[in-house]
């Protein structure tokens, strides 16, 4: 006798060869997705949110556009969720991590078919995995001694990640912006001390590194637009009204002459602050929180610049810069530390008016001032810069390096599929497979170029087997180039990352031999 | 439904709204018990052993979690039906008290109960067929106790804990580097196990995962490592030789719960009170410093102004901290939790070697490592991986792991894995059934043979011929009266568990069986169903 019901009701069960089939073919719809975006000629994708106004997004940026879809197969969201962590841990190959784990599925799904147990996939997959590790290992390059080289290795890196973003046209352009804001930072992974800062108008071409800080706020008025030599206090304090802060307090009064004097107590306590304010001996200002226009005027009276509402970021990379603590209480001037830079001043950018604080303490920081079309235009610019910056400071630190245009796919594909003849039994199946899936990625390069791919993954596949060749993908020209003339070039970190994370995330959905689907929770219908 | 009538034969009504409730009586119902609870046993099945497959569950919420831990697939599975529910209740307390074979109980429950549907058809009756599982189940017990061995271990020479759980750990999918993964848990067990009293609290490993990097990067932290950075930016994020002040009170103005109002009418009232506000915080700050603290860390949030006191004086501070972590780090750091400033005394400072902040990755995360603390028995095991599903799948593991290697400290009896001791109890029960005079002679031997689908499930699922694999292993058993002999599911080429180093704990085994036979004797007891109708 069947049991009737074991779950609850819209609760549902797959299992089996259907379980496995459910999750080949969402992880491989995901892959086909983002397929088209990979390599120097991939597409871009529109797209619109659900969301009030439905902005639109135009993208070619792997993380970004998994990110925003709505995605119900439970095997899908393993690979979406393996994009993101490629997106916060190196920043880049977001899109090739996904195109990898897609592709070792769909040679999965062949060998399930010809019925090889998905146990002996994953001991294959593994082996291969290891294998494909150490033969990048061992071709890695390391030019950490050489700082000449190193720069135009990292420089080579910028302009290979920016090749694929929007930014091609300009890639040298930027890739130089990108290297020398790596660099300032010299060897820390904090890229917030890298600001981007967006501003509609002009051209790509117009965007520039500044070795200051820009802050996007205006001057109030009536106060100094220009000052030299400047001592910076950054607070977070209330400057609008001050309240009482104990619990219960309340102003009760009898009439209105008291309310009067009140008011004058309040208007004097600000007064105090302000005067306790000044008393550091500063000429600016910043507040996190707003300034009301009586502490301002007062500002203004003593030849102060004050600077209301700089959000959070700003705060606190205003004091890195600077040098200066953040303060919030005023009674000791002595001990608090003030922020100093040679100057300050108001610069316009397009129409806007920034304020520019240049020749700061540390040199760490600085900003970059994207220009551009559209909005649309600059938010992609800025992916794609943040892209390379997370690659350049990821390499940094690394500072092993490959060759790009899918040299070190079929360098490891050449290596496994050594490895596969070598093995006995059926997992030299699964290492022949994994094999192939790493070679897909240079075919879809190729295609997405609108190249022969086929013709041209042969010819490579000849080159490599010479020792010690450089040949790769020249999507340029059309064929198979030296890589290393062409300066193509990657992070070691970054291929090394997928190559992991694409493995894990295949094995994981290949072990899975049923799908247990919940009830959706209900909502409450919401109009 | 059943109607009674009165005397005068008027239709009597038992339970309210009767005809609206379906009832199923008798056999009727034993089988639908028991196709409940083999339904559920069969989920599980296929998840049993090293080359046992994952299940993926999706949450109402759209979550997707990928395990093959049982216990953690049954309490997500959203089960409605009644003894599907018992099912999910008795992997729960297998996962409490072991903390391993949480699916190796339920697919033995399962076994049983199929068993018992045989013997029922026959017109044995259900009471019997528990009375018989019980001496079965005694039999089974002792016999573990006999083929049990003692092994040895000490601080120093942990190997034979480390291949306890790797075992665990092979059925799992950090099987790839289970060896520094049981290295890990067998460390972190021996730090804060009392080897004396034989015992260990659990509670003193705290587990924390962060997502990114690599399986192989986590590590096991002689101390705290809490998911919180520094108040404020520009504090020290290294403090050494840390004097730790642990508050879970707030840096803000007292608030009485009294309600209470403070009417402000004067200007000179106006003036005192801001005054007395100010002051506040300076006294706290001066307090945690007079006790001299170089850290404080505070269960509530504080006010900016306190913070920048705080950050002015030089007093680094971490607020927000949980509740359980607030006192693994007091536990940790020897110190005490004041809940108020008043109380704040250099005793009852903690004490941690050093203090540091450290970050990760390109996103801003940074956690605080709280390390070389004065007391060390406390540690975390601080896990790293691909993404948000691997490290909750290997938060699993470890914990079972850890369970392990917990029970082995307390009763260092092991006995062979591998579907072996199963075998072993099979046999044995099988020989004592025979000489058992009564019904309950079948009922025995029944659970003989339910105690064999284990041995098949694995074999099963490694591939292999199940019943081929099982007959040779028995026949091999009693020929060279070894117990030993198991299923060979990684293709090692032998079939001897003890050579394999595969063994598991004799009380998570025992557990097993007499869990198992329990919630199947419950099942059995049942005979009569009563569902309200669906409305």
């Amino acid at each position: 006798m069947a049991v009737e019901r074991l779950f609850k009701d819209e609760a549902t069960e797959e299992k089996g060869e259907r379980a496995r089939m459910a999750s080949y073919v969402g992880a491989m719809a995901i892959a086909d997705l983002v397929k088209t975006t990979l390599g120097p000629k991939g597409m871009d994708k529109i797209l619109q949110s659900t969301g009030r106004g439905h902005n639109v997004t135009v993208t070619n940026d792997g993380a970004t556009i998994l990110k925003s879809l709505h995605i119900d197969n439970p095997a899908a969201k393993v690979l979406v969720d393996i994009s993101k962590v490629q997106d916060d841990e190196v920043g880049d190959g977001t899109t090739s991590v996904v195109v990898l784990a897609g592709e070792l599925l769909r040679e999965a799904e062949k060998l399930t078919m010809a019925k090889i147990h998905p146990m002996t996939i994953i001991a294959g997959f593994r082996m291969a995995a290891e294998c494909a590790q150490k033969a990048l290992l061992q071709k890695a390059m390391d030019n950490k001694q050489d700082p000449e080289k190193f720069k135009s290795d990292l420089m080579k890196i910028a302009m290979t990640t920016l090749s694929s973003k929007i930014l091609s046209q300009d890639k040298e352009y930027f890739a130089q912006l990108a290297v020398d804001a790596v660099m300032r930072l010299k060897g820390s992974t904090n890229l917030e001390s890298i600001q981007i800062i967006k501003k509609a108008g002009g051209s790509l071409r117009d965007s520039f590194l500044d070795e200051g800080f820009i802050l996007d706020k205006k001057i109030g008025i009536g106060q100094p637009k220009r000052i030299e030599n400047a001592k910076i206090l950054v607070a977070n304090t209330a400057m609008d009204t001050d309240k009482v802060k104990i619990y219960g307090a309340r102003v009760r009064v009898d009439s209105m002459a008291r309310v009067a004097q009140i008011e004058g107590a309040e208007k004097e306590k600000m007064k105090e602050k302000v005067q306790k304010i000044i008393a550091h001996g500063i000429n600016c200002f910043v507040n996190r929180q707003l300034i009301y226009n009586y502490p301002e005027e007062l500002f203004a009276d003593a030849g102060i610049l004050a600077i209301e509402h700089a959000d959070f970021d700003g705060i606190e990379r205003l004091a890195l810069v600077t040098g200066g603590d953040i303060a919030s209480t005023f009674d000791n001037p002595e001990s608090v530390k003030l922020g100093h830079c040679k100057l300050i001043e108001e610069i316009m950018i397009g129409e806007d008016r920034l304020i520019h604080f240049s020749g700061v303490e540390m040199g760490q920081a600085c900003t970059i001032v994207l220009r551009g079309a559209s909005s649309h235009m600059l938010d992609e610019a800025e992916r794609s810069l943040h892209d390379a910056l997370c690659v350049l400071s990821q390499t940094v630190n690394d500072s092993r390096v490959l060759l790009g245009g899918g040299w070190p796919e079929m360098v490891m594909a050449k290596e496994v599929d050594e490895l596969a003849r070598r093995t006995p039994g059926k997992r030299s199946h699964a290492i022949e497979a994994f094999s192939r899936a790493l070679q897909s990625i240079p075919t879809i390069i190729a295609d997405n170029a609108g190249l022969d791919s086929a013709e041209l993954i042969s010819q490579l596949r000849a080159e490599h087997h010479k020792e010690r060749t450089n040949a790769g993908i020249d999507v340029i020209s059309g064929g198979v180039g030296d890589m290393e003339k062409l300066g193509i070039s990657e992070s070691f970190k970054v291929k090394q990352a997928v190559l992991l994370s694409a493995t894990e995330a295949a094995e994981m959905i290949l072990r899975v031999d049923e799908i247990i689907t919940c009830a959706p929770r209900r909502r409450e219908d919401r109009m | 439904m059943a109607l009674a009538f009165d005397e005068y034969g008027r239709p009597f009504i038992i339970l309210k709204e009767q005809e609206q409730k379906s009832r199923l009586r008798g056999l009727d119902a034993h089988k639908a018990n028991i196709s409940a609870g083999r339904a559920v046993a069969r989920i599980l099945r296929t998840s049993l052993g090293p080359k046992g497959m994952d299940k993926m569950l999706q949450s109402p919420d759209g979550d997707v979690i990928i395990t093959n831990d049982g216990a953690t697939i049954l309490e997500q599975m959203d089960v409605d039906n009644q003894i599907g529910k018992l099912m999910v209740e008795l992997s729960r307390s297998q996962d409490y008290e072991i903390g391993d074979g949480t699916t190796g109980v339920v697919v033995m429950a399962g076994a049983l109960l199929e068993q018992a549907e045989k013997l029922l058809e026959r017109g044995i009756h259900p009471i019997r067929v528990a009375e018989g599982y019980e001496m079965a189940s005694r039999i089974a017990v002792d016999h573990l106790e006999r083929i049990s061995h003692k092994f040895d271990f000490s601080d120093a020479d942990i190997e034979p804990l480390v291949q306890t759980c790797m075992t665990t750990l092979s059925s799992k999918m950090v099987t790839r580097c289970k060896r520094t993964l049981a290295e890990i848990a067998v460390k972190a067990v021996l730090a804060v196990a009392d080897l004396e009293r034989k015992d260990v609290n659990l509670d003193l490993i705290k587990v924390e995962g962060k997502v990114g990097g690599k399986l192989e990067d986590t590590e096991l932290v002689y101390g705290i490592v809490v998911d919180k950075d520094m108040s404020h930016p520009q504090m020290p994020k290294r403090i050494e030789d840390a004097k730790i002040a642990i508050l879970t009170c707030p840096f803000e103005p007292p608030k009485p719960k009294t309600k209470h109002k403070v009417d402000i009418d004067t200007v000179e009232k106006f003036q005192t009170l801001r005054q007395q506000e100010q002051k506040y915080f300076d006294d706290m700050v001066q307090q945690c410093k007079d006790a001299g603290a170089t850290l404080v860390i505070c269960q509530w949030g504080f006010d900016d102004e306190a913070n920048h006191l705080l950050m002015h004086r030089n007093l680094p501070a971490v607020r927000w901290v949980g509740g359980v972590e607030l006192e693994l780090i007091a536990i940790a750091t020897g110190g005490r939790i004041v809940p108020r400033f008043q109380e704040l005394t250099p005793e009852k400072l903690g004490r941690a070697g050093l203090v540091r902040e450290k970050s990760f990755g390109t996103t801003k995360d940074r956690m605080l490592y709280i390390e070389q603390c004065a007391n060390s028995r406390a540690v975390t095991i601080f896990i790293r991986g691909g993404n948000k599903m691997m490290i909750e799948e290997t938060k699993r593991s470890i914990h079972d792991a850890l369970c392990v290697a917990r029970n082995l400290i307390r009763n260092n009896s092991i006995v062979y894995g591998g579907g072996s001791a199963e075998i072993s109890c099979s046999i044995a029960i099988e020989a004592a059934a025979d000489r058992h005079p009564g019904v309950e002679q079948y009922a025995i031997r029944a659970f003989a043979d339910a105690l064999d689908s284990i041995p098949l499930a694995l074999s099963e699922n490694s591939g292999l011929q199940p019943i081929d694999t099982l007959a040779e292993v028995k026949s091999q058993q009693i020929k060279e009266n070894n117990p030993y002999y198991g299923i060979d599911c990684n293709d090692v080429g032998t079939n001897n568990m003890q050579e394999q180093n595969v063994f598991e704990t004799l009380i998570g085994k025992q557990q097993q069986i007499m869990l198992a036979t329990q919630v199947v004797k419950m099942i059995l007891k049942i005979d009569d169903v009563i569902t309200p109708a669906d409305y």
